[in-house]
């Protein structure tokens, strides 16, 4: 800004520079103004809540996902806060600094959102639908089960044993997941069975 | 300009005359028992998620304080101390969570210049209203905990805000609502004394006979408040201050000085406007205009 101010103006204005500030020292102007305050809105008003439990440890938390709109079709859910849920009777609403950071981790760039395939011998991984991981891991455990199933051992007692293959499962598994977990790994005479959550 | 009003206002730095103050807010509080405090950080992730603050990523040093210090992104900070206690030869690890006090006389409000940059609610909340703030750092100067930090990217002042925004609606800051060891609790003032007070009672039962609630009188008792197992040594905590009190320098400019300064810019103002009055504009000379066009020299 460039302005051509004789000495009088340059009085004139910063003694009224100083008047009003001095006004406002006083206290005079601005009392109503004053009173109009407000803190941060809420940010979780209106947002879809949506039950999850941690991924991390085998203690299984208990989560609520806290997501843009209202799923309706042209409103794409996004998670945009993630806190304990307090109804719970796991952690009853308090996470540990992982799971209290988990937004970070479900926003990661490196994050695995797809089945990844490395073939043997390659180097590289590459993505492949689900049906397809499914069908290969189906058909290896089925070839490799009856390939080594023992149905009895040497003094011809059942024993229903595949010792040649281990199953691991994750944590984030409920009651009835982890019953499904069992279910499924015994009746296939799995003996190596492992599994974050305490099945 | 927001229009509404979400807390009812106490206090409003560089403003004079109070809000309204028919109604009467809970008055609510944080205690953290640093007894209880496993030094886990799930109260800092939880800030920054809710406060959607992310701190860059530092450089180890060595100690467990990370990050380093409080900044304009890290509003709340686990201090780590190892303290050898004397009575009893032990290595004690003492965890102190860090952040803003929330005092009942807020030294960052009393030294702010801005209007209406730092508001107290009727609920005890201290807050910084960024939009008013000038980032002139006062109330750095003016914390006798040493607390806000000044943002290089915007030059305004940020701190702790209890979850203003939570407890507006009725829940708990988000650093309590993660704590896993209840270490961190929230209610109202009286109950959260209340519980210190048990907290105490127990701490001493087991043999730490200084045990005390932290809840300094010198600012006015605060919002958060610590319950230590030596109340009578606060310094070891990672240099809390035995008792904290404003900066009489602070008193001094905004009490003092202020009301002298005012008075001298009143008289002034008042004494220009009847010398104006009785002797009217000041009028120049004919030997001055002489002696002006002669410095000019153009002779006219």
């Amino acid at each position: 800004m460039n302005m051509q101010l004789s000495r009088r103006q340059l009085l004139k204005l910063t003694g009224a520079g100083a008047a009003g500030s001095a006004l406002g020292a006083f206290g005079f102007g601005g009392a109503e103004e004053a009173m109009a305050q407000a803190v941060r809105p809420f940010k979780l008003a209106r947002a879809t809540e949506t039950r999850n439990t941690c991924p991390y440890c085998s203690v299984s938390c208990g989560m609520i996902l806290y997501s843009l709109g209202d799923r309706s079709k042209n409103a794409r859910s996004e998670i945009f806060h993630v806190e304990g849920d307090p109804d719970n009777p796991v952690n009853r609403g308090t996470l540990c600094p992982k799971g209290a950071g988990v937004l970070d981790f479900i926003r990661a760039k490196t994050r695995v959102k797809h089945p990844m395939y490395r073939a043997p011998g390659t180097a590289a991984f590459k993505q492949v639908s689900w049906d397809w991981a499914m069908d290969r891991i189906a058909t290896l455990m089925k070839e490799d089960r009856d390939r080594n199933f023992i149905a009895a051992n040497k003094d011809g007692v059942t024993v229903n044993r595949w010792t040649t293959t281990g199953f691991l499962a994750g944590c984030a598994t409920s009651n009835e997941a982890g019953w499904l977990t069992w279910k499924v790994t015994r009746g296939l005479g799995l003996i190596q069975v492992d599994n974050q959550a305490r099945i | 300009m927001a229009t509404l009003q979400s807390l009812d206002l106490q206090r409003r730095s560089a403003t004079s005359g109070t809000p309204p103050a028919a109604r009467k807010t809970l008055e609510v509080a944080k205690l953290i028992d640093v007894s209880k405090c496993i030094g886990c950080k799930a109260c800092q992730v939880a800030c920054m998620e809710w406060n959607d603050l992310r701190e860059e990523v530092g450089e180890v040093t060595g100690v467990y304080d990370n990050p380093h210090d409080l900044s304009p992104a890290t509003w709340t900070l686990m201090r780590f101390t190892e303290w050898d206690n004397p009575d009893t030869g032990n290595l004690e690890w003492l965890i102190r969570k860090d952040g803003c006090m929330h005092c009942s006389d807020p030294g960052c409000l009393k030294a702010c210049p801005a209007p209406g940059a730092i508001v107290q609610y009727s609920n005890g909340i201290v807050d910084f209203v960024s939009e008013n703030c000038i980032g002139c750092g006062y109330c750095v100067k003016g914390c006798p905990f040493n607390i806000p930090r000044i943002s290089k990217a915007d030059n305004k002042a940020y701190k702790c805000t209890l979850c203003s925004d939570r407890v507006a609606v009725g829940q708990a800051p988000a650093c309590v609502k993660a704590c896993p060891t209840q270490a961190l609790v929230f209610g109202s003032k009286e109950d959260m004394i209340a519980h210190g007070e048990e907290r105490v009672a127990d701490l001493k039962s087991r043999g730490y006979d200084k045990a005390g609630v932290y809840d300094p009188a010198g600012v006015g008792g605060t919002h958060v408040m610590y319950v230590l197992h030596h109340a009578d040594k606060p310094p070891i905590y990672a240099g809390l201050p035995l008792a904290p009190k404003i900066s009489p320098l602070v008193e001094m400019w905004k009490g003092l000085t202020k009301n002298v300064g005012l008075l001298g810019i009143g008289f002034a103002a008042v004494f220009g406007f009847m010398h104006y009055v009785v002797n009217g504009p000041n009028r120049v000379s004919d030997e001055d205009e002489q002696a002006a066009a002669k410095l000019k020299g153009d002779g006219t």
